[in-house]
């Protein structure tokens, strides 16, 4: 039996299922055994994306070959609606009209998937097609918005723009991005007695999904639970996305009185499901000739599609981190989101934070070019520092800024200057195939902005040979998060990790949780967990003082072992004693994040409890004859606090940078002008291969990190911040296109940068090149 | 004539899995998934382009059992009579396989939905290496996993596993697993018959000489012919087609020969992309990257030479390079054979020169020593992309000038296409990048193309004008710099 220390927090163990995914023996909830009698759920909409409904035939579904049941909106037991926001703009089926192409408006059950499928194909739904509106542009256009403008100032920006030596400005889109998860939505509903119903869900929020499942069936929540022992990947399209089609599972298992499953087949997936917020930017910035800023007006306007979903606290996210790590000392974001008619935008990665980001960058790109500074030389001019330069655009103080050292360190270690020299070289010698460098740091705010989803509930039981069950309310979607808390929770009683068997996330075992989301999975659940073994292990030290006849003091708990001044006795056998003598072997731990708070409409306050950071350096070389390009370099330096599992954050360290490195290059969201989605498959939409990653990377933890907050075991959350590592590419990429110009320009670049992107803002470059300095 | 079979037989692993009537669209991975419970292979597209439904397909060439990766999605049942089919339930004994243990040591999952399929591509490449027919290097790993989508780890922990995997010995279970399934496999091929099953929807059939074919053919003259069904499969799971029947080329022997005579290179239409690699790169060797970077490992152990060219795509990589090449494809039926030219066989979107009883029976490259040959794709993604555009030049230079030219574009037209006005502006000058003005401007008399997803006409365009370039500046003599070295340095897998 291993020791305690080797698995206690700061080792790098694999992940809980590690064996069983390379073995295949992991169940996924597609791959449960199906009760006798299961049917087979899938939808069907209209052709078109936007009208009202006219008609609706549905008999040649009705007569497909497996069909058992087909309902509408009408048939819905109790709301028919699933929207997290509350406003009721969700429906699992159309009512009168559709608003997206390919909205559901009925729902077929029949003998087999593919049955249900192809039935649901031969549904007739007539709209009296109106025009949609698609893009940001149009909304913006034609003044659609779905939620208010919100705006946030700190200063007299105004009068620091006008009175700048220098302002900059410019436009910028950057693309949405599909989540592509390996598993796609996918629920099992299996009718209990009672009533009552038992929801196997691929998501990351079970809470939710209960409560909108008592709402939509009309029961009492008691009479749902959810349960999900893993989901193959999530991304933020399981938050609150996954909920619509455990709900028509539901529904159709109530209708029919047997097991329901609704397994969305890829392309349904992407056609159905919400994605990232694609933004449009307008800059501006003011700067004096040293490249620091004096003030910022930036507005971000977003497209959030035909509902609200999460688009307001996303928009929210984006607003707080166009700051990135800068400090403005006059500004003005201003956030505008756009109704569409495309399927509803909804969490992502970052959750708006990297298209913020986005946009912060690109102005430190414009103030690097308007003064002919190198933008590494801008970004450290830039920082946040010191008393006076240490106030967010939100009023929140910085005080565990960390990037002038982390940055200085990677600065060296990358060579980042030397590698500047070679790439001017390598341009002047080659303008066939330009080269660019780009250092960009990240400052991510941790802590859900809204503070009550900001707990957590575990449950912990100690069995009489002193094997423990572990329960809490995060989900576990491949980021490792049921390792970190058995981690944890193997060290407050310090038994070796194999005693600790976590277990699949349930409703009814954990009331009330919050969405695994927000990288605050390990954060919250794992202090939850904590709280109740620290529970678990008063009682026994207490009732192993009893039992020796020692003070409380005089008894720890360490290597599986309990010693009592001179006694010492096996952890299974105190457990045992600890049961005959009647003491409660099972607890419940609680976490409140501390300190937070925000007033939205004053746009001020702390809505994070710290800040995660790290910086990326990242070279690329672009084909001017093509656009084609290709990360050649990438070194990584990221501070994941006291890191609870360093392989498993080292893991989200690189998974998180090269999906950021497909949404910002080669993950296309393309729609037609009826406002089909045409990138709706792999075969279309393009999510990075294996020879996308570059050929050199590095990534190390920060040795420095530790997290001044009393967090678990000062780690620091470690999902989302990595994401916006891979800004630094979409950086080098517009570097190595400004390199045309003797960088006097910023390149009209927008994300994602495709080959024909590049292309695009290389010609742009030289046509400006070509013009006379001005 | 072979007489014909009604028993489908595959080998599941070590299991001998017989049926007398299935549905002949069912695909190999719902009968994995469904019939079989074996649910480690996941479905994560059910187009062949993500990989979770990754599974090895042993088939006999030359004699020797050899592992294919293939897309269990898009394989339909029939498709696999009297091979073998390893899935990732197999690779495990009393202990996991090296690459399961090196998957698990190395960090390399962390959803684990996609690591199944990884497996299944990394346990052929670890045959391979064991067999001493590859070795596991960086560009070999990048194209072993290139059909195998992950969307968490962003690979590095993937390719520390193959690396590590790599370097150990087959177990003895998976030697003698093998070595048992080559044997049951020899015997099978023994017995001459051919599968001819006629289920309850519909009729499977997988001759192996041309007689049965013609006689099926009349038999079933709607039935769909598949040469790999990397496209038909999509159409029976994306749009519920169902056939009266299905009649699979690919085991027809005298479609699987591979000619090189002093006239030309001739491949059988049931010639997989993977097998004409080799031959095709030997020939040019701006094909061998273009192939490698030809759907995926998969999608090239499945789809044929003749059915990407039946399938007349508008992009068809092959087309392009093929018509530049100056290749004819040679039609057969019942009545007998004809030859056209390449180009001429495209006819519009879709359409094809191809009488119904015919098939695309091979495909000849004439060998032409005075060719200078120069191709190559564009698209978003490096790996497993459709083209945006693809270029190819057959240019006859003696002497600095450009004496015969073929250039031929694909995603530029309705079809895979000759650029006629380009060739003129290129015939008869001396090879220099300042032709790119003349010769340029011509492209753009002779294309008109299409916006889509993929791209803008405006970039198709700009791109096939710098693909022009490129060559231009080629031919003259410059070294031009290449953004994907790697895939020059990428060895054809043994063909066999």
């Amino acid at each position: 039996m291993a020791k305690a220390i080797d698995t206690a927090p700061g080792a790098a163990l694999a992940h809980d299922s590690a064996l069983k995914h390379a073995t295949g023996e992991a169940v996924y909830i597609d791959d449960m055994p199906l009760p006798a009698g299961t049917l087979h759920l899938a939808v069907g909409g209209a052709d078109t994306t936007r009208g009202e409904i006219t008609a609706v035939d549905l008999e040649p579904v009705r007569a497909a070959p497996g069909v058992i049941d087909v309902f509408c909106a009408a048939d819905v037991p109790g709301e028919n609606d699933v929207s997290p926001s509350g406003r009721g703009d969700e429906p699992l089926l159309a009512v009168s009209g559709v608003r997206f192409d390919g909205e559901p408006v009925f729902a077929v059950v029949a003998t087999s998937h593919r049955a249900a499928r192809a039935a649901a194909a031969l549904g007739r739904v007539h709209v009296r097609a109106e025009e949609p509106v698609l893009t940001v542009d149009d909304a913006l256009d034609q003044q659609r918005f779905i939620s208010d403008e919100q705006v946030m100032t700190r200063g007299d920006w105004r009068e620091a723009m006008q009175s700048a030596p220098h302002t900059a400005a410019g436009t910028m889109y950057c693309g949405g991005q599909d989540h592509f998860y390996l598993e796609g939505q996918v629920s099992l509903a299996v009718p209990q007695e009672d009533g009552d119903m038992l929801v196997y869900c691929s998501t990351q929020h079970p809470s939710e999904i209960q409560q909108h499942l008592a709402k939509v069936l009309n029961k009492p929540a008691h009479a749902v639970t959810v349960e999900v022992r893993r989901i193959g990947g999530g991304f933020g399209g399981k938050e609150s996305q996954a909920c619509q089609w455990a709900a028509l599972a539901a529904v159709a298992a109530e209708r029919n009185n047997c097991a329901v499953k609704c397994r969305l087949d890829r392309d349904d997936d992407m056609r159905l499901t919400g994605k990232r917020h694609d933004f449009r930017f307008d800059w501006q910035v003011g700067h004096d000739d040293e490249g620091q800023i004096l003030s910022v007006d930036c507005t971000l306007a977003s497209r959030c599609g035909c509902a609200l979903d999460l688009s307001d606290p996303v928009n929210d996210r984006a607003m707080f981190h166009v700051d990135n790590a800068y400090f403005f000392p006059a500004v003005q974001i201003r956030s505008q989101r756009g109704f569409t008619h495309t399927v509803s935008n909804t969490a992502f990665r970052g959750f708006g934070g990297p298209q913020g980001m986005l946009a912060g960058e690109r102005m430190i790109e414009g103030v690097a070019r308007a003064t002919g500074l190198d933008p590494l030389t801008v970004r450290k001019r830039n920082f946040y520092c010191g008393p006076k330069r240490n106030i967010t655009p939100y009023f929140m103080q910085v005080d565990d800024f960390i990037l002038n050292e982390l940055v200085d360190e990677l600065e060296k270690s990358s060579d980042y200057w030397a590698r500047r020299d070679a790439i001017h070289k390598a341009n002047a010698a080659d303008p066939l195939m330009l080269r660019g460098l780009a250092l960009t740091p990240v400052k991510f705010g941790i802590s859900f902005t809204a503070s009550w989803f900001n707990q957590a509930g575990a449950l912990v039981h100690i069995y009489r040979d002193g094997s423990i069950h572990l329960n809490h309310g995060g989900t576990e979607m491949g980021q490792g998060l049921f390792i970190k808390v058995a981690q944890v929770v193997s060290h407050a009683l310090a038994v070796p990790i194999d005693q600790v068997r976590v277990s699949a996330t349930r409703t009814d075992k954990v009331p009330n949780t919050s969405a695994t989301a927000a990288s605050s999975g390990a954060d919250l659940n794992a202090m939850a967990a904590r709280n109740a073994a620290n529970t678990l292990k008063r009682r026994l030290m207490s009732f192993a003082a009893n039992h020796f006849g020692v003070d409380v003091e005089s008894v720890r708990l360490a290597d599986a072992t309990v010693f009592a001044d001179d006694h010492e006795l096996p952890f299974a056998e105190l457990v045992e004693l600890a049961y005959l003598a009647r003491v409660q072997l099972s607890a419940t731990g609680f976490y409140r994040t501390p300190k937070i708070h925000y007033n939205r409409k004053k746009a001020s306050g702390r809505p994070f409890y710290y800040f995660a950071y790290g910086a990326a350096v990242s070279e690329v070389a672009i084909d001017t004859l093509t656009g084609e390009s290709r990360v050649t370099a990438v070194d990584i330096l990221h501070d994941a606090g006291r890191s609870l599992n360093p392989a498993v954050d080292l893991g989200q360290i690189e998974g998180g940078f090269i999906q950021g490195l497909g949404w910002l290059t080669t993950e296309e969201l393309w729609w037609d002008a009826s406002g089909k989605i045409r990138t709706h498959a792999p075969s279309t939409y393009k999510i990075p291969t294996c020879s996308d990653r570059p050929t050199r990377m590095s990534i190390q933890l920060w040795s420095g990190g530790e997290n001044p907050e009393p967090t678990i075991h000062r780690s620091k959350a470690v999902g989302e911040p990595p994401l916006m590592l891979a800004i630094s590419v979409h950086q080098a990429l517009s570097d190595a296109v400004s390199s045309i110009s003797g960088y006097r320009f910023v390149p009209a670049l927008d994300a994602p940068a495709t080959p024909e992107a590049l292309l695009r803002a290389i010609v742009e470059e030289r046509n400006r090149a070509a013009l006379p300095a001005s | 004539m072979a007489s014909a079979r009604s028993e489908f037989r595959c080998l599941i692993g070590s299991e001998t899995v017989r049926r007398w009537s299935f549905d002949p669209h069912q695909t190999l991975l719902d009968f994995l998934r469904l019939e079989a419970r074996l649910t480690g292979t996941k479905e994560g597209c059910a187009e062949g382009d993500c990989g979770a439904c990754t599974v090895l397909l042993g088939r006999l060439r030359n004699g020797a059992l050899r592992y294919d990766p293939v897309n269990a999605c898009i394989v339909p049942l029939g498709s696999v009579d009297s091979m073998q089919v390893l899935t990732v339930e197999h690779l495990a004994d009393a202990e996991a396989h090296p690459v399961q243990q090196a998957m698990a040591r190395e960090h390399g999952s962390q959803c684990g939905f996609c690591t199944p399929g990884i497996v299944m591509s990394l346990a052929g490449l670890h045959d391979a290496c064991a067999r001493g027919q590859a070795v596991a290097n960086h560009e070999t790993i990048n194209d072993v996993l290139a059909g195998n989508l992950c969307r968490c780890t962003g690979y590095g922990p993937i390719i520390a596993a193959a690396k590590s995997a790599c370097t150990q010995p087959a177990p003895a279970a998976f030697d003698s697993l093998r070595t048992s399934a080559e044997k049951t496999l020899r015997e099978w091929q023994g017995d001459t018959g051919f599968l001819d099953m006629q289920g309850s929807k519909g009729r499977f059939a997988a001759p192996i000489g041309l007689d049965s074919l013609w006689q099926i053919q009349r038999q079933l003259p709607d039935a769909q012919l598949i040469a790999g069904s990397t496209d038909v499969g999509l159409w029976v799971n994306k749009h519920h087609k169902r056939f009266q029947g299905i009649i699979d080329l690919g085991k027809v022997q005298a479609l699987r020969g591979i000619q090189k005579d002093a006239r030309g290179l001739t491949l059988g239409a049931g010639v997989t992309l993977a097998e004409c690699i080799a031959p095709l790169s030997a020939l040019a060797s701006d094909l061998g990257p273009l192939l490698h970077r030809f759907g995926s490992r998969q999608v090239r152990a499945q789809a044929t030479v003749g059915g990407n060219i039946a399938n007349a795509s508008p992009i068809g990589d092959l087309a392009p390079a093929l018509i530049a090449l100056g290749a004819s494809v040679e039609l057969a039926s019942a009545d007998g054979k004809r030859s056209v030219a390449l180009e001429s066989f495209f006819i519009d979107y879709r359409k094809r020169d191809i009488a119904p009883g015919e098939i695309v029976a091979s495909v000849s490259v004439p060998l032409d020593a005075h060719t200078d040959f120069h191709c190559w794709k564009v698209s978003k993604r490096f790996d497993q992309d459709i083209s945006a555009v693809c270029g190819a030049f057959g240019l006859a230079i003696d002497n600095g000038t450009i004496t015969s030219a073929r250039v031929a574009f694909g995603g530029m037209a309705a079809t895979p296409r000759r650029a006629a006005l380009c060739e003129q502006a290129l015939t008869g000058q001396l090879a220099h990048p300042d032709l790119l003005e003349s010769a340029g401007a011509a492209l753009e008399e002779d294309f008109a193309p299409i916006s889509d997803m993929r791209a803008s006409a405006s970039y198709r365009m700009l791109a096939a004008r710098g693909l022009l370039e490129r060559c231009l500046r080629r031919i003259s003599g410059e070294t031009v710099p290449e953004l994907f070295p790697l895939a020059h340095s990428l060895q054809a897998p043994a063909s066999g």
